[in-house]
């Protein structure tokens, strides 16, 4: 079976370093964090990290409220990017609901707000009968996808992968091949998340949240710096269009990158702690599927997250299959970590390094960790050719993910 | 309560929660013609009302002909009335 070659189009972001692609790679380039103290989190009892990296000053009532009513944050977000990414790719409006277009989006859990303010009511005298229709369109595992669909008239497939931090990496693979096997002209991707102070929890039970920088927000996450200690999480949404790279020609597209090769593992060895082989294997994977080799990838755009055990795992694991010279950096010194998203806004900005031909140092990175070393780690901003990228998120669960992204430009 | 202050109280709750212009809350407004509701809508429009008069009207059968402003303002102040 031949397949299409699949180009990216638009790129929509919301994040916690601004609500739109430019303004994403102008804080990125420019080394910007965007951690910030959470008062919320001091109300939680026992939580020890009081930082996270939140969305800020968007309009919410720029979506019509009949489609906001079924819409908790992650979906605002969700659609928000939709929007840009369609505006920014000139998708036209007559093509949404040709079923040519499809929408896979995904995130880690529904609205744990929604979830929390429906059972502190519910607790009360355990009565629905204050329960509004919009709860469950906020609750449900699809919500995005859903909300992102019925908002702009989708009527092609809606799939929401849910994968934890590796979710947008998975959409974007899952849209990849979807297009590629010609079963959808193009696919809107990526993934959402909303902060609730339970994601925040999550991590720091498992001593996995950064808690010794609460008086200094902006000097954490660590990624692969010796004195890191853990992860700050975030918010947002990162949505992709992806195309036939004949039919977004045909309709005079700007073609942002290409898609060339998506691998998603298992790796059994733990629920909880990566293993290096499993990782290799998932690169290794991507690799094969993009049919280059990894003498061909100019750079690495890694996971890691800022934690002790997995920064270490996937330092070695790139290593063993690049060696010392590829150039490697997390964008999550500069982000935090915003989960189901990570991946798909961590991609945008690996487009942005495509277009300007450079490439986005590893935030708070000072001194490297002994045990990560082996790898090249940009420590500064680095001008250079760049065609082929690489992109990791792994994830709670043992689901690794890896993307991989040629540019354009540098033909 | 006044009608005057039944009135109110049902239109200002109505306007919050579905982000309705006062300008367009006639008592003649059909609901769902000229203020856009649906069917979802009139679901949530009965748990507001209910919270701001503290009854159950739920399962009324009179709420299913409800078309306009003003069969809500009559609604309402026939419970309130009823339950004096």
């Amino acid at each position: 079976m031949s397949l299409n070659s699949v180009v990216v189009t638009g790129v929509g972001v919301i994040s916690p370093l601004g609500n739109d692609f430019a303004t994403l790679l102008a804080a990125l380039l420019a080394g910007d964090s965007g951690v910030r103290e959470v008062p919320e989190l001091e109300k939680v009892g026992g939580l020890r990290c009081r930082l996270a990296a939140t969305v800020n000053d968007i309009n919410p009532k720029q979506i019509p409220r009949k489609f906001r009513r079924s819409m908790s944050n992650m979906s605002i977000y969700a659609y928000l990017a939709s929007q840009q990414a369609l505006a920014m790719a000139g998708y036209p409006d007559e093509q949404l609901s040709s079923g040519d277009l499809g929408v896979i989006i995904g995130s880690t859990l529904g609205s744990t707000t929604t979830s929390e303010n429906f059972f502190r009511d519910y607790f009360r005298d355990y009565s629905l009968e204050r329960m509004k229709t919009g709860t469950f369109f906020k609750l449900m595992g699809h919500s995005c996808a859903a909300n992102v669909a019925q908002s702009f008239g989708i009527t092609g497939r809606v799939l929401a992968p849910s994968a934890a931090c590796a979710t947008s990496c998975q959409a974007i693979g899952y849209a990849f091949e979807q297009v590629a096997a010609g079963k959808q002209q193009a696919i809107l991707c990526g993934g959402a998340d909303e902060l609730h102070p339970l994601t925040v929890t999550t991590f720091d039970i498992m001593n996995a949240a950064s808690t010794h920088f609460n008086s200094q927000p902006t000097i954490t996450p660590r990624p692969f710096d010796s004195q890191r200690d853990g992860i700050i999480c975030g918010e947002g949404s990162g949505i992709l269009l992806l195309e036939n790279r004949s039919s977004a020609e045909q309709r005079g597209a700007t073609i942002l990158a290409e898609v060339i090769g998506f691998a998603t593992t298992s790796d059994t060895s733990s629920i909880a702690s990566p293993d290096i082989g499993a990782m290799a294997t998932c690169m290794q994977l991507a690799l094969d599927d993009a049919g280059v080799t990894a003498a061909d990838i100019d750079y690495v755009n890694a996971h890691a997250t800022g934690t002790e055990q997995g920064d270490i795992a996937e330092a070695e694991a790139i290593a063993k299959l690049f060696g010392s010279t590829v150039p490697v950096s997390s964008l999550k010194g500069h982000l935090g970590h915003t989960m189901a998203a990570s991946g798909s806004i961590e991609l945008a900005g690996t487009i942005g390094m495509l277009q300007q031909q450079q490439l986005i140092a590893t935030r708070n990175l000072e001194q490297v960790d002994e045990r990560c070393a082996g790898v090249d780690h940009l420590q500064k901003n680095r001008r250079q050719p760049v065609k082929t990228i690489l992109k990791n998120n792994f994830a709670m669960g043992g689901i690794n993910a890896t993307l991989i992204i040629r540019s354009e430009v540098n033909d | 309560m006044t009608e005057a202050e039944v009135i109110e109280l049902i239109d200002s709750s109505l306007a919050e929660e579905f982000e309705l212009d006062r300008a367009e809350m006639t008592p003649e407004a059909n609901l769902y013609e000229d203020l856009g509701l649906d069917s979802l809508d009139t679901v949530d429009m009965v748990i507001v009302l209910e919270g701001a008069f503290n009854f159950k009207i739920r399962e009324e059968e009179a709420i299913r002909a409800i078309r306009t402003l003003d069969d809500i303002h009559r609604f309402v102040m026939g419970k309130i009335e009823q339950n004096s």
